[in-house]
């Protein structure tokens, strides 16, 4: 297995001295090319710190991470934010080519990829719409494009679908999972959601309330294609769901 | 009670058109009954054909252009580097430094107390009446700008930096529509500030203008002349406040 990203001792310190914050210590894991893995831990556990120094939004105060660099003209990775990372001053179409456009892509042909992917997604009807004018599911669904039509190597997800509901989550992640299968990019998925990691990711990593740590690398059973709706009818889905409660229940109660 | 088939909204329209309607009538009415004293409260009638009488003349159309030319180009000289100074302070600290204690200390002179300043530099004439129009929207949309710039969310700055945005793109795509609001929001502001500091600027130094026009009517006791001048001052501000509303529709199309 060769690793897409390798992640050797990341430590995050926000802030000096006393008042600082040990955010991460010691983070270490390697992330093989296509490979879909979910970080999973109580809030303010640092992994979104470690989505954001992959993304290049942060500085490691300590340790690196390495990834193979990406095939030619296309961007190393992307980056779906949590709500409200969807610019209001931009329709669905303009939002979803965003990438494309700051590469210069020259405007015919950002839109005619943008809009191909909002075809997938049906959302074509919503081109000129703006984010207000969207359901939260419409927006979550844009936001993806915005990373998708950007073809980066690899998806890096900040609790994307945290703000939904528990149904319009559950379409999201079986969209998430088919545009997934299509293209099999290496994909970085944080949540806080047993269910949601259970569902989408190949490998869990369970972290520990702060400082960040691995707690436990859980690795997922489950065939593709999946699908997260009637995987959890799965006995085995209820029995690592509750193993992995075990394992952060203590860690949630610290938090 | 039932409106005859009207609609709520039908309804509160008709009484939103009759109440000022009503009153125009009473204010005719105590007027032609001797109730008001017609020297200093004239009845809309009276108004109304004053207002006939100087546009007829060609006056009042002058005194308007007078008006409207000295607050759309103090307008637009004081709007155009305030937006741009503002914004180069919210981007930049280091000019947000220097540039913070010398808004803090002119901005609240009342702008009109520098007019005769003004008019040693611009003279008597128009020159001085734009300048002091242009000093107080500049310090107002500069503020406006600055505080549009630097309460951007910082997620969007977070995108632009993952997409990889140039320079030049993060502030055309980003920067600049995410400020647009507050930097609107200041101009709205800076118009009803003009036209203040217009008025008065033209009551005390000036042989036009809508101002003088109040000022010289007064000064004469042609008190249907000084309501006429009024009438039409209140009028260019509700039409340019309009006019900037349909600008911000244009620009902002996201927020409607």
């Amino acid at each position: 297995m060769t690793a897409k990203i390798r992640i050797d001792a990341l430590t995050k310190r926000f802030g000096e001295g006393d008042r600082g914050h040990l955010a991460l210590q010691e983070f270490s894991l390697d992330v093989a090319e296509g490979e879909f893995v979910c970080l999973l831990g109580p809030s303010g556990c640092g992994k979104t710190t470690v989505l954001r120094i992959m993304a290049g939004l942060e500085q490691a105060s300590s340790g690196a991470v390495v990834t193979s660099p990406p095939p030619p003209g296309r961007p190393a990775n992307s980056m779906v934010f949590q709500e409200h990372g969807l610019f209001p001053w931009m329709t669905a179409l303009e939002n979803a080519a965003y990438g494309l456009e700051m590469r210069g892509v020259p405007r015919r042909e950002r839109e005619a990829r943008a809009l191909e992917f909002l075809a997938r997604i049906g959302l074509v009807k919503f081109r000129s719409h703006y984010p207000h004018q969207l359901s939260g599911g419409m927006r979550q669904r844009v936001s993806l494009a915005r990373a998708f039509v950007n073809d980066p190597d690899i998806l890096l997800m900040d609790e994307p679908f945290a703000a939904l509901d528990a149904q319009t989550k559950l379409v999201l992640q079986q969209e998430l999972l088919a545009l997934w299968e299509a293209e099999r990019k290496t994909v970085v998925f944080v949540t806080h959601g047993i269910d949601e990691a259970l569902s989408l990711g190949d490998r869990i990593v369970v972290m520990t309330g702060a400082p960040g740590r691995i707690k436990q690398v859980v690795p997922v059973p489950f065939e593709r294609p999946r699908d997260p709706a009637s995987l959890r009818a799965d006995a085995e889905f209820g029995r690592l769901s509750l193993e992995i409660w075990h394992l952060i229940e203590r860690e949630v109660q610290a938090a | 009670m039932r409106g005859g088939g009207m609609t709520p909204a039908t309804q509160e329209r008709l009484v939103a058109i009759a109440s000022p309607l009503a009153a125009l009538l009473a204010w005719q009415a105590l007027a032609d009954g001797g109730v008001l004293d017609t020297r200093y409260l004239p009845s809309p009638w009276r108004i109304l054909l004053a207002g006939e009488q100087l546009a007829r003349s060609g006056d009042l159309w002058a005194h308007t252009r007078a008006s409207l030319y000295r607050l759309a180009v103090g307008f637009a000289l004081g709007a155009v580097p305030g937006i741009l100074i503002g914004m180069m302070m919210g981007l930049n600290r280091f000019l947000r430094a220097a540039l913070d204690p010398l808004i803090a200390a002119t901005y609240p002179i009342p702008k009109i107390a520098v007019l005769p300043l003004l008019m040693l530099v611009f003279g008597i004439g128009d020159g001085s009446k734009i300048a002091v129009v242009a000093v107080s929207v500049l310090l107002l949309s500069a503020i406006n700008t600055m505080t549009g710039v630097l309460g951007i969310d910082r997620v969007y700055f977070d995108v632009a930096k993952n997409f990889r945005s140039p320079p030049w793109k993060l502030f055309t795509r980003v920067i600049l529509p995410a400020a647009l609001p507050t930097v609107f929001a200041g101009l709205r502001i800076s118009l009803g500030v003009a036209l203040v500091v217009l008025v008065g600027a033209e009551f005390v130094a000036s042989r036009a203008g809508i101002g003088y026009l109040i000022w010289s009517s007064w000064e004469t006791l042609a008190v249907e002349d000084m309501f006429v001048g009024i009438i039409v001052i209140t009028m260019l501000g509700v039409v340019t406040t309009q006019v900037l509303k349909e600008c911000e529709r244009f620009f902002l199309p996201w927020r409607h």
